[in-house]
């Protein structure tokens, strides 16, 4: 498998953090290594974080990265900020549905997303960030689907039980979403 | 076994439950808030004790009075809160006391900045407190290495009645990465039957202190620390190599740079300048005698690395002396160098050398 060096990033309360998290944890359950650095500094309330997970088979050095195989980008700032990083060929995911703009460059991929559009359709604006990460799988096919269905009902249980197929269709609307434009 | 995620901080809080402590002493600060978080949440569940203490000052003292008891006892901090629990460390030396402190070091000095760092090298090797002392360091460079020495500080402290540290920087503390619980093989250890904790039927009472007026008694307790100190530097010292066989430069680093270290090394490698890491894991006891060892053999220099302006470089030069060449690369004050950067520095520095 290609080593994953990915930045997501965007405002707090966007869920990039969690996002991370769980690309992180799918990797450990398909036996990669992998490893999750946030951002951490004197941040502003509402100011933009981000979170570097890198995904590997082998041995993970330094755990942050210069160059990027791909972006999450869920805000304007973080595409100016991150969108540098990326390599050739590297894919920037945007959240179209805040982020206006489109990527400069020509030697990168872009998927747009419309995250919070989706989630609104689906009735519950939380589920935005499971949109992004279903959208990651399906150009990238770094992970398999199965285990983010797993981990889903694993996530949700007992009370929160009843929100699985919600996660699970804003997971499959991401997908969808990626594989349209990556043909 | 099972491989979970875990976050730096509070993996190393659920490690030192795992390995027996029951006391947690602390005082909030950035970048290890999410121990006493974690503390105070499981410590309780598991018959501890947690105490958010009114000062750094109050904390190491609460560790050294549980520690007296016989009880393993621990607190955490970050560069300038440990810099304040100095004497307590060095009271808890004198009075040969087991205890673990935690160092999530960020940029100094002073206040600085609560981004990574490693400029408190020479405080935690050489003693920032008063007093001829030593206390094993160990510095985990990943989340698996810092769960399992935690299990390991406790016994090292048990075994020694010496406070250990564990010198962490800040990119551990808030990073994740899957981690296994291991069954952790404790040592043989001694019997606490020093421990003030109440008279048991003994003929006296078990008294703990530092204080010693008399110059011959105080002598006498700094020469049996200081058999203590000789049996820690033959048994403890620990290090990894990667790629020194053949290397023609050897980076030297520990913590979060001996893995920028590992990348920059690969990329040398794969440029055909041969390059090697050791990584110490113990600073105290440092790896002097691999060290020289290697630099007797065909490695063209050393090349050391660190979130810092040149500490660990000393131990280096002490180790390599005039027989090769010793560089340095550093950034300081909470920045964390980059791969490109150390491999740049790696490059310049084997021109020099070769």
């Amino acid at each position: 498998m290609k080593k994953r060096e990915i930045i997501l990033s965007g405002f707090g309360g966007q869920g990039v953090m969690s996002i991370g998290k769980n690309l992180a944890e799918a990797g450990v359950v398909e036996g990669l290594e992998v490893s999750w650095v946030p951002s951490y500094g004197p941040e502003m309330r509402g100011g933009t974080a981000n979170c570097t997970v890198i995904l590997s088979e082998h041995r993970i050095g330094a755990p942050l990265v210069e160059q990027t195989t791909e972006i999450v980008v869920m805000n304007r700032p973080s595409l100016i900020k991150f969108e540098p990083t990326l390599e050739p060929g590297g894919i920037a995911f945007i959240n179209s549905s805040i982020v206006p703009d489109k990527v400069t460059r020509d030697d990168i991929r872009a998927v747009y997303v419309p995250c919070d559009a989706i989630a609104a359709e689906l009735g519950n604006l939380k589920v935005g960030n499971m949109v992004m990460l279903g959208a990651y799988i399906g150009a990238t096919e770094a992970l398999k689907v199965e285990t983010i269905e797993e981990m889903i009902h694993e996530m949700f249980t007992g009370k929160k039980a009843k929100l699985v197929p919600l996660n699970l269709e804003a997971l499959h609307r991401g997908i969808a979403c990626a594989k349209e434009q990556m043909a | 076994m099972k491989r979970e995620i875990w976050k730096g901080s509070e993996a190393i809080a659920e490690a030192a439950i795992r390995a027996g402590c029951r006391g947690f002493f602390g005082y909030p600060i950035t970048p290890q808030n999410e121990i006493p978080e974690y503390m105070s949440l499981k410590m309780p569940e598991s018959g501890g004790v947690f105490v958010q203490a009114e000062s750094e000052l109050a904390a190491i003292n609460m560790v050294y009075g549980a520690a007296a008891s016989g009880m393993r006892a621990m607190t955490s901090s970050s560069s300038p809160g440990i810099s304040l629990k100095q004497e307590g460390i060095s009271y808890m030396v004198g009075a040969e006391l087991p205890g673990v402190i935690v160092n999530v070091m960020r940029g100094g000095p002073g206040l600085g900045s609560i981004q990574p760092g490693q400029s408190d090298y020479h405080q935690a090797t050489r003693g920032g407190g008063n007093g001829d002392y030593r206390m094993v360091v160990l510095a985990p460079a990943n989340l698996q290495e810092a769960v399992d020495v935690m299990a390991d500080a406790f016994d090292i402290a048990d075994q020694y009645r010496n406070p250990v540290m564990v010198l962490a920087d800040g990119l551990i503390g808030q990073m994740m990465e899957p981690i296994v619980w291991k069954e952790h093989t404790p040592r043989v250890l001694p019997e606490k039957t020093w421990a003030a904790d109440g008279r048991r039927g003994r003929a006296h009472n078990n008294f703990i202190t530092s204080l010693l007026l008399e110059a011959d008694a105080c002598e006498k307790r700094n020469i049996g620390l200081k058999a203590k100190f000789d049996e820690m530097e033959k048994n403890e010292c620990r290090w990894e190599e990667v790629n020194t066989e053949d290397a023609e430069v050897i980076l030297v680093a520990y913590g979060t740079p001996a893995r920028i270290a590992l990348s920059a090394a690969e990329q040398l490698r794969a440029q055909g300048i041969k390059a090697g890491v050791l990584r110490p894991i113990t600073v105290w006891p440092f790896p002097h005698a691999r060290l020289r060892e290697l630099a007797e053999g065909s490695c063209r220099g050393f090349l050391a690395v660190e979130m810092s302006q040149g500490q660990m470089v000393d131990d280096v030069r002490m180790a390599v002396g005039e027989k090769k060449p010793v560089g340095f690369y550093g950034r300081c004050g909470g920045v964390v160098p980059t791969v490109s950067e150390v491999r740049l520095a790696a490059e310049e520095f084997f021109k020099e050398v070769q």
